[in-house]
């Protein structure tokens, strides 16, 4: 183990043993582009052979998924908001249902009546987290990092603890009810070993999920937002970019057009095992503790 | 609305305002049963009663001996029980010993709780000795003694590694608990040893029983109220509901059980009333924390809160 194996920037793959790894390999998902087709959720399944995650009418939005699962590992959010200039206006946060939009083409009907509003569509999926939660606790081995960086569960190894569930500080990882084992995105490890685009990114039609170099993603990322900045779209930002984030930067990392929050993401997440060394001092002093309060009960009394 | 409102009765925290994704839940809570929770306490119960076992035998009282023995070996059998009742794929529990891994507290306390399974199960045989061959038993006793002794040894770290399990995950309350949790865990396991001592043991060998009790019980009370105090808006999932229903029980079954063993020193019966108490009160502590984090993870205020103020501190401190 390095001096950064619990925490800080690292590059995942050589760390965990790969002595000449190729190069760390993930996803930008840039959700300005996003046109929430559900393309990436139906080509992943397809690929993956993921089952079925019921029929199931959320209402609050198009997203009927709901967020992302044992049996999904993509998932598309949509949020339904006042436009930027109206939410600055009205001084509100937070989701907002404004009603369908009309059937008409936008533009067709002069001078119609329309609603300032906008849909924030983001396809979610496993940060596969340079310090990957689900992966330190693993207690069987099947989590294991792969030489491309990613995080993968090996299906015959597991043995459904459930341990990695809790310890995903994204809420990813999903232990499956009709099968016992943990199951989550693997970012096509058997595609990208062959030189293929994984099944999302594939069958992404607008490139909103770029999959690549992660080095060359980051440059393509910082490129993309200063253009989007420049042209007026202030509230756009990086998430999971920063190699000295809580989690040393994410593998699957996205640009947002508004809070992680809004999008179901943890806006500071930390790997817990970042505390791991401070746990066990505790619960070592504890330990001590205990003992001593044997010893003194014995020892220390005259029945 | 100004904290030094007019009402003035109290100062006023504001609600917490945040946003979230339709309120889904951020972390995902732990997709684990009761089972896990009634291993905590079963967990405990197996370190209280090997250490009141290893003091009964090396100060003569084999009464204690004989109750912690055999507690400790039928808490360990239900621990393994709980244990393997929740992996979604029991058959394959075997899985856990293809690696010893440091950074997964799971990985750790299998280990432990294996090395004390083995400890712990020789020294519950060897009380049966009288029962055996005269062979068998001369060759038993000592290992017994030994096996004694070693359960003891790792009796703490079985009781407070499970305060690392939980604390390593991004449950928000567990984890925010990381400095207390252990010392609830260590009493709590105190508490139900010194619980089965009372029970088991005629009161002129429940001495070191009673002692046992009240330094388990100081140290658990003192934990859960730190943990119930101390950490923001992370303690308030273990004073509503559910979970502080249990603590709230938790506390007043130890201090009963306490007051008991104190002043019950010449009555069986009251010693005996005792020891369950604390042993119910164990039960409740371990449930109440359990839930407590449940309860953190389902509600995204819990995740989201916490996180927009260490963010708002990094800024300021920029």
């Amino acid at each position: 183990m390095g001096s950064n194996s619990l925490y800080g920037p690292l590059d995942p793959a050589p760390d965990a043993g790969y002595p000449d790894a190729p190069p760390r390999m993930g996803f930008f998902t840039d959700t300005s582009v996003c046109i929430g087709c559900k393309a990436c959720e139906v080509a992943c399944k397809e690929w993956n052979g993921v089952p079925d995650d019921g029929f199931d009418l959320l209402g609050s939005s198009y997203d009927n998924t709901g967020g992302l699962s044992a049996n999904s590992w993509r998932h598309v959010a949509f949020i339904e908001q006042p436009a930027v200039d109206a939410l600055a206006a009205a001084g509100t946060t937070g989701p907002q249902f404004l009603g369908m939009p009309g059937k008409d083409l936008p533009g067709r009907t002069l001078d119609a009546p329309r609603t300032d509003f906008r849909w924030l569509m983001m396809s979610n999926v496993c940060k596969h987290c340079t310090h990957a939660g689900c992966l330190d606790v693993c207690p069987t081995g099947a989590l294991f990092r792969t030489e491309f960086g990613t995080v993968v569960v090996q299906e015959d190894i597991c043995n459904g603890c459930g341990y990695c569930v809790p310890a995903c500080p994204y809420g990813v990882i999903d232990r499956r009810e009709d099968d016992g084992r943990a199951w989550k995105c693997t970012l096509c490890y058997d595609r990208i070993g062959d030189g293929l685009t994984p099944a999302c990114a594939q069958a992404c039609p607008t490139q909103s999920i770029q999959y690549g170099e992660l080095d060359e993603l980051r440059g393509r990322a910082r490129e993309r937002v200063e253009r989007l900045r420049g042209q007026g779209v202030t509230e756009a930002r990086l998430y999971g970019h920063d190699p000295e984030d809580g989690v040393g930067g994410d593998g699957a990392f996205f640009l947002l057009l508004d809070e992680p929050e809004v999008y179901g993401l943890p806006p500071d997440p930390v790997v817990s095992t970042r505390d791991l060394p401070a746990m066990w001092k505790r619960a070592g002093l504890a330990g001590l503790a205990m003992a001593a309060a044997v010893a003194v009960s014995f020892l220390g009394g005259r029945s | 609305m100004s904290p030094k409102g007019s009402r003035g009765d109290r100062p006023m925290v504001p609600p917490a305002d945040f946003r979230s994704y339709y309120g889904r839940p951020v972390v995902r809570p732990a997709v684990w049963t009761h089972d896990v929770a009634a291993y905590l306490f079963t967990g405990g119960l197996a370190a209280g009663s090997a250490l009141l076992a290893a003091g009964g035998d090396a100060t003569g009282r084999p009464a204690l001996r004989r109750a912690g023995r055999t507690t400790a070996l039928g808490a360990l059998l239900a621990s393994t029980y709980f244990l393997v009742a929740d992996l979604g794929r029991p058959e394959r529990f075997h899985h856990m010993l293809r690696v010893a891994k440091p950074t997964s507290p799971m990985s750790m306390g299998t280990w432990i709780l294996s090395a004390f399974g083995a400890a712990a199960g020789v020294s519950a045989v060897a009380e049966a000795a009288p029962l055996l061959p005269a062979p068998v038993g001369r060759l038993i006793t000592p290992l017994g003694t030994a096996g004694q002794y070693a359960a003891a040894a790792t009796a703490p770290a079985l009781a407070t590694y499970t305060a690392v399990l939980l604390s390593g995950t991004a449950t928000p309350s567990w984890h925010a608990a990381y400095p207390d949790l252990p010392f609830v865990f260590a009493g709590s396991a105190l508490a139900s040893g010194a619980g089965v001592g009372l029970l088991g043991a005629p009161v002129s060998q429940a001495g070191p029983a009673r002692r046992m009790a009240v330094l388990g019980a100081a140290l658990e009370l003192y934990g859960a109220h730190r943990v119930e105090t101390s950490k923001g808006i992370l303690s308030e999932p273990y004073t509503q509901g559910r979970p502080g229903r249990l603590l709230r029980a938790g506390r007043a079954l130890t201090a009963l059980g306490v007051a008991g063993a104190l002043l019950g020193r010449r009555s069986r019966v009251v010693s005996g009333l005792s020891g369950l108490s604390l042993l119910a009160a164990s039960l409740a502590t371990r449930f109440g924390i359990f839930e407590g984090g449940m309860a953190s993870a389902r509600d995204p205020k819990y995740t989201v809160v916490p996180q927009r103020e260490r963010l708002a501190r990094r800024a300021a401190a920029d």
